[in-house]
């Protein structure tokens, strides 16, 4: 319980550390304060000098974060200059999205990274291990950008190159995680006293592993959230990634800035799930 | 495996003497266009064809290179040293002062790399010159890639600090910059190597992902990223597959380094 509310308070931290970092990205970056009406030629000086002083109050860093941390306490995540559409209204239509796409990419990366991990371990072959030094290295070496300009091209699914892009890191990490089990004194012991292969990685191996691979699932999210960006903005998939990379093209930083908290607090979050799912697959293993 | 990591070198040290020697052996300028000829084949003249612009496709692919290639190595230096700074100190005062700095090391890596970058990016001008667009693409790679080592270079220094050697040294009245610059760094060395190889590939990647989106070097001025937009216009395998050629390379130079640095992590 303890520790649970270290981590909230540790995000609680993030957000607030997150958030002046952003609205102080906000403040300095150029064009902030001016008001579109500002250049209305039908304003008399006396107008344009009361919509100044209107504005006035947001020069003053401190006061502009405390009314942008009021805002978004309240919900109010401000609105987004080239969509002109409030950012959380955005948000709330394109992250279940992003999360479909980075869900299905994350499931099908893991699942070929175990599965060829296992095959790689189990076969204890100087090829494989060469094939499999390869294939990671390969994999790991195309930019996200290209494989989702390569999937547009052959029709494929945008979530299959998400599950490239997550597939070598828990790949390499998964067969070193498992060589090492495997090479463990005990195991040794269970091979030689003739305990099968299911037996030995159902009772011996996995139990040690998993938790091992559970924190690694958390550092996947943040790859996966990463790489959504070239995925949806090359795919066109309308989701937070492309939201992202719209607003850096427009220089939109009150929808960027807003973004990247999200997007930051999802990967502590998925971290911190990973690393009490971890400790809890240690406790039930011991 | 020996053998493939010497490949890896060889390719490495070709690719980079050619992408060196690119202005003596590229047929022409990057930006000359043969306005004659645009989107032409391979052909003795143009060696990779030519791109939409009638542009010769093998001198901007060694140009390319060599930009990547060069400030690529010079990101991951800048990184290494901010990392090093900043982990350096944190681990070698400890205390508070490792505290505020690892939690701002973890602020960093809790933001996906690539939303980090974009949010500081859109935060510069994007129209400038291709120069200036290189410098300020690498620096924001250098500058904001330094939080993963700082954390691995705090656990080397914190290790150092508390090791009998330095002790020994402490005791007989070396401090400061003294014992970090006699005792601390040259045994970090193998550890600074190690983070400052691993990043060369991470900004490689990174650049090209930056360019692809258009937020990279700015044109004319070819980079592995901005050479790379072409394929958005890619229709065949077949017909053009020479259009492929700055992705092959690509792959090519980060697998080696992959490849090299496979040994070389589990030495760091």
């Amino acid at each position: 319980m303890q520790k649970i509310v270290q981590h909230l308070a540790a995000m609680a931290a993030v957000v607030l550390v997150g958030g002046l970092l952003s609205a102080t990205l906000v403040r300095l970056a150029p064009g902030f304060g001016v008001d579109e009406q500002q250049l209305d030629a039908r304003l008399s000086s006396e107008s344009v000098q009361a919509l100044r002083q209107a504005r006035a109050g947001d020069r003053n860093l401190a006061r502009f974060y405390l009314h942008y941390l009021g805002r978004a306490l309240r919900g109010d995540l401000g609105e987004s200059r080239t969509l002109n559409r409030p950012v959380r209204e955005l948000l709330a239509q394109r992250l279940p999205v992003t999360a479909r796409l980075v869900g299905l990419g994350l499931l099908a990366g893991w699942f070929c990274a175990v599965l060829l991990a296992l095959g790689a371990t189990m076969a204890r072959r100087a090829a494989c291990d060469l094939a499999a030094t390869l294939l990671g290295a390969i994999f790991l070496s195309v930019p996200a950008a290209v494989l989702a300009l390569l999937f547009v091209f052959a029709n494929a699914p945008a979530c299959l190159v998400i599950a490239l892009v997550v597939f070598p890191k828990v790949f390499s990490y998964t067969r070193n995680l498992l060589a090492q089990s495997y090479d463990s004194p005990h195991l040794v012991t269970a091979y030689a006293k003739g305990v099968g292969p299911l037996r030995i990685l159902l009772w011996h191996v996995l139990p040690v592993a998993g938790a091992q691979l559970l924190a690694v699932a958390g550092i996947s999210v943040s790859i996966a959230l990463g790489a959504a960006i070239p995925v949806e903005a090359l795919c066109g998939i309308a989701g937070i990634g492309q939201l992202a990379w719209q607003a850096a093209l427009g220089r939109d930083l009150p929808l960027l800035v807003n973004l990247t908290v999200l997007v930051t607090v999802i990967t502590l979050a998925a971290n911190w799930g990973s690393e009490f799912a971890g400790q809890s697959f240690r406790t039930s293993a011991a | 495996m020996r053998r493939v990591r010497q490949f890896a070198w060889l390719l490495l040290a070709l690719v980079v003497l050619a992408s060196l020697g690119a202005g003596l052996w590229a047929p022409a300028d990057y930006a000359m266009q043969f306005r004659e000829t645009p989107n032409s084949p391979p052909s003795h003249q143009h060696l990779l064809g030519t791109d939409e612009l009638g542009r010769d496709r093998f001198s901007r692919v060694l140009y390319g290179t060599r930009v990547s290639l060069l400030m690529a190595p010079a990101a991951a230096l800048l990184s290494t040293l901010l990392a090093t700074l900043v982990g350096g100190i944190a681990g070698y005062l400890g205390g508070w002062w490792e505290r505020a700095a690892m939690g701002a090391t973890d602020l960093f890596l809790s933001m996906p790399w690539l939303f980090l970058l974009l949010a500081v990016r859109a935060m510069l001008p994007l129209n400038i010159a291709p120069i200036t667009s290189v410098a300020v693409t690498f620096l924001l790679l250098g500058l904001l890639g330094w939080a993963a080592s700082a954390r691995v270079l705090c656990a080397g220094v914190r290790g150092l600090r508390d090791s009998d050697f330095v002790l020994q040294a402490r005791a007989s009245g070396l401090r400061g910059p003294r014992l970090l610059a006699i005792h601390v760094l040259p045994n970090l060395k193998p550890v600074l190597l190690a983070q400052f190889w691993i990043s060369i590939p991470v900004f490689i990647i990174s650049e090209a992902n930056l360019g692809i989106l258009g937020l990279g070097v700015s044109e004319p001025l070819p980079s592995w990223g901005s050479l790379l937009r072409e394929l958005e216009s890619f229709t065949s395998f077949g017909f053009e597959a020479w259009k492929l050629a700055p992705l092959v390379l690509l792959v090519l130079v980060v697998s080696s380094f992959q490849i090299i640095l496979s040994r070389d992590e589990v030495y760091a």
